[in-house]
């Protein structure tokens, strides 16, 4: 299984992530869906798919929270039969990023999967470039962007 | 009785042998604690995790070796030790101990446990 990133200071925080978890596939994205890293999977469109619908739910939990008047929630994690969907927000000097892990229960478990999270997110935080300027996207150069990202995460 | 209140005897029932730094009630499926008594300085979600991973894959080793599955296991370190009854309910009993603790004394007592919490 291969591990690729689109910026390079994700890709060792998320390649010892991967090892020690036991993770299957993993997303870091920025908030908007925009994919920074990934690990696992071999098809651009389930890429595009997951890191739209991890963000999509991050939107609404984070809006659940507000009309709670409460904090974010940290992570959420959904427990299938055979696998895990774990997702979780991290703070960064790239602004916050969210990590979209999916685990096998055979390989894995909710336990491994948060224990080691906490390192990846301090990880991350600690090589995120400093002071950095998000920068916008603008819709002119959206599909460029993607598919130069997607090229860059599948190696063509 | 609650089964909070239940699973706070178990941990009482370990955690009261000398040398025990710490007790824990885990699920083995997802590495997560359900109760704990630990003593400061004692991760008890990292060992939890950990402890249910090598719970998964011990019991896979005990079906490949056709020895059925555990009742016990005691893991000596230099600086302590890690003693642990699985439930058939899928808990797994935790407890932490010195490097010098009585271990039979313990077992004891991490099975009594195992029998309040299954």
């Amino acid at each position: 299984m291969s591990t690729r990133a689109v910026e390079q200071w994700t890709l060792e925080p998320l390649v010892k992530f991967v090892k020690e978890a036991g993770a299957r596939l993993v997303l870091v994205m920025t908030s908007a869906g925009q994919v920074l890293a990934q690990h696992g999977f071999s098809r651009a469109l389930d890429v595009m798919s997951a890191a739209a619908l991890g963000a999509a739910i991050m939107a609404s939990t984070e809006e659940i929270a507000r009309q709670l008047q409460q904090p974010p929630f940290a992570a959420l994690n959904h427990q299938g039969e055979k696998h895990g969907i774990f997702l979780a927000g991290v703070k960064t000097g790239r602004g916050r990023l969210i990590a979209l892990v999916a685990y096998d229960l055979d390989a894995s478990s909710l336990g491994l999967v948060q224990l080691f999270f906490e390192q990846l997110a301090a990880d991350l935080q600690a090589a995120s470039p400093k002071d950095s300027v998000p920068k916008q996207v603008l819709a002119a150069d959206f599909e460029r962007e993607l598919s130069e990202s997607l090229n860059t995460l599948f190696g063509r | 009785m609650t089964a909070t209140a239940s699973y706070g005897r178990a941990l009482d029932l370990i955690t009261r042998v000398s040398g025990v730094r710490g007790a824990m009630l885990v699920s083995a499926e997802d590495g997560i604690v359900v109760a704990e008594q630990l003593m400061e300085g004692i991760k008890g979600p990292a060992v939890a995790a950990l402890a249910a991973s090598l719970a998964t894959r011990l019991l896979r080793a005990m079906e490949a070796a056709g020895v059925g599955a555990s009742l016990f296991w005691h893991l000596q370190a230099e600086q302590g030790a890690l003693l642990v009854v699985p439930t058939p309910n899928g808990i797994l009993v935790v407890a932490v101990a010195e490097p010098d603790v009585n271990v039979g004394l313990v077992r004891l007592e991490l099975l009594r446990a195992a029998e309040v919490v299954g």
